[in-house]
């Protein structure tokens, strides 16, 4: 197993325990902001290599991920269960949207296995924030919503992680792999060591939810184990589709079956008020993350193994 | 010591609130606002503070009893039943009464 996942193990240790152990905010948001720079300066870097051209196609195949994992998902807790439509909207935004968390696991992981992932694959972490975020306040809401698109739109597009990201991709892509030398120290030969310390943050967290989960639990249980694998197998075959390597499937595997946990629930609080926030974080944060770091990245590096023919996998 | 008569609004509520907060104090004619970091525990739970999006904030505002009135009334009419939200008003004195 990744050492970092213990770092997870153990914050959830503490926090079931009720240790006194808590990462001050600070540290906290620090830690959160050098792995969304890090993931953005590696993949601008790489991606001021590439054609323009070949990356519009993928964007919009990307982008797609974005919309059908989230409708899926609320057609299928509509018709399963008996959930308000504004709760499965907001379980459907958080679905269709990503985890950096979950992403940078999933690095971690092909670190550790020497397997290499296209450049692209930090944009489209970007590009898959968003749109399933939108497509949750359609549902929950209709088009006429609109009293709070202003609001919501800032919150979406301005929130820290698509500004970081954005900015890390753009200093990347303008110094290039040179430039980015002197800053190599602090954003990449730290990158397990912050990835373990924000995933200590992120047990402590994700047992508070757990143990928060009381009403519905059956749902945000069946939901958040249910909804990874479908979702990330979707990714892989998009991924396999616009021709991306072992390493970027897998990935693009680990983002479509991943759930937002910052993003999506700061949105969705502000467009869809009447949705109980509680309910759609327990699932992405208390269920879902850990399933996805502990069975879901090596589950997804087997099936993108699989996708990619004999030899390639695991 | 002579202190004229305002009143203080306390408004304890969750911190994604705090832009759409401070925009309503403003147009409805508050001339400042002081805004904390909260946390604790109440008819929706333990509001910790732990992380971003469970944290509180206690939004403080010093005006007259008609601001203070039509802002409260706002937020019942708009906040009070799906967020997390306390509010209430207490007399204050002020020195310096043109600054409110």
């Amino acid at each position: 197993m990744d050492p970092v996942i213990w770092f997870f193990l153990l914050g959830v240790l503490a926090g079931v325990m009720r240790s006194d152990l808590r990462m001050p905010k600070a540290v906290y948001e620090l830690l959160s902001m050098l792995l969304l720079l890090t993931i953005g300066l590696k993949g601008g870097v790489e991606l001021a290599q590439q054609p323009i051209g070949r990356l519009v196609p993928q964007v919009l195949a990307v982008a797609s991920i974005g919309l059908i994992v989230p409708l899926a998902v609320f057609a299928a807790i509509r018709a399963l269960s008996s959930v308000e439509r504004a709760d499965a909207a907001s379980l459907a935004a958080h679905y269709g949207s990503v985890s950096v968390a979950t992403y940078a696991v999933g690095v971690s992981f092909l670190a550790t296995r020497g397997v290499p992932f296209d450049g692209q694959l930090p944009l489209f972490l970007v590009i898959l924030e968003v749109p399933a975020i939108m497509v949750g306040i359609v549902l929950a809401k209709g088009l006429s919503a609109g009293s709070n698109w202003g609001a919501v739109a800032h919150e979406v597009f301005l929130g820290k992680s698509i500004v970081l990201l954005l900015g890390g991709l753009t200093i990347g892509a303008l110094t290039g792999p040179e430039g980015i030398e002197p800053l190599e120290p602090l954003f990449f030969d730290l990158f397990k060591g912050v990835l373990a310390l924000f995933l200590l943050e992120m047990g402590l967290i994700a047992a508070g939810q757990a143990g928060a989960l009381r009403r519905r639990a059956v749902l945000v249980v069946v939901t958040g184990l249910l909804t990874p694998i479908p979702a990330a197998t979707l990714g892989i075959a998009i991924g396999h589709l616009i021709g991306l390597n072992l390493g970027g499937m897998t990935l693009l595997g680990v983002l479509a079956g991943s759930a937002s946990y910052i993003a999506a629930p700061a949105a969705i609080r502000i467009a869809v008020p009447d949705a109980n926030p509680s309910l759609s974080l327990s699932a992405s944060l208390g269920i879902t993350f850990p399933f996805n770091i502990f069975v879901g990245v090596p589950l997804y590096f087997e099936i993108a193994g699989w996708f990619s023919g004999a030899g390639a996998g695991g | 010591m002579d202190t004229t008569h305002k009143k203080l609004l306390t408004i304890i509520t969750e911190a994604v609130l705090e832009p759409r907060l401070i925009d309503l104090v403003r147009e409805m004619g508050a001339t400042g606002y002081t805004v904390t970091e909260a946390r604790g525990s109440g008819s929706r739970g333990v509001r910790s503070a732990g992380w971003m999006h469970n944290g509180n904030v206690r939004l403080e505002v010093i005006c007259t009893d008609e601001v203070a009135a039509k802002i409260s009334e706002y937020l019942q009419a708009h906040f009070y039943a799906d967020y997390a939200m306390v509010s209430f008003v207490i007399d204050v004195g002020v020195l310096r009464a043109d600054k409110f």
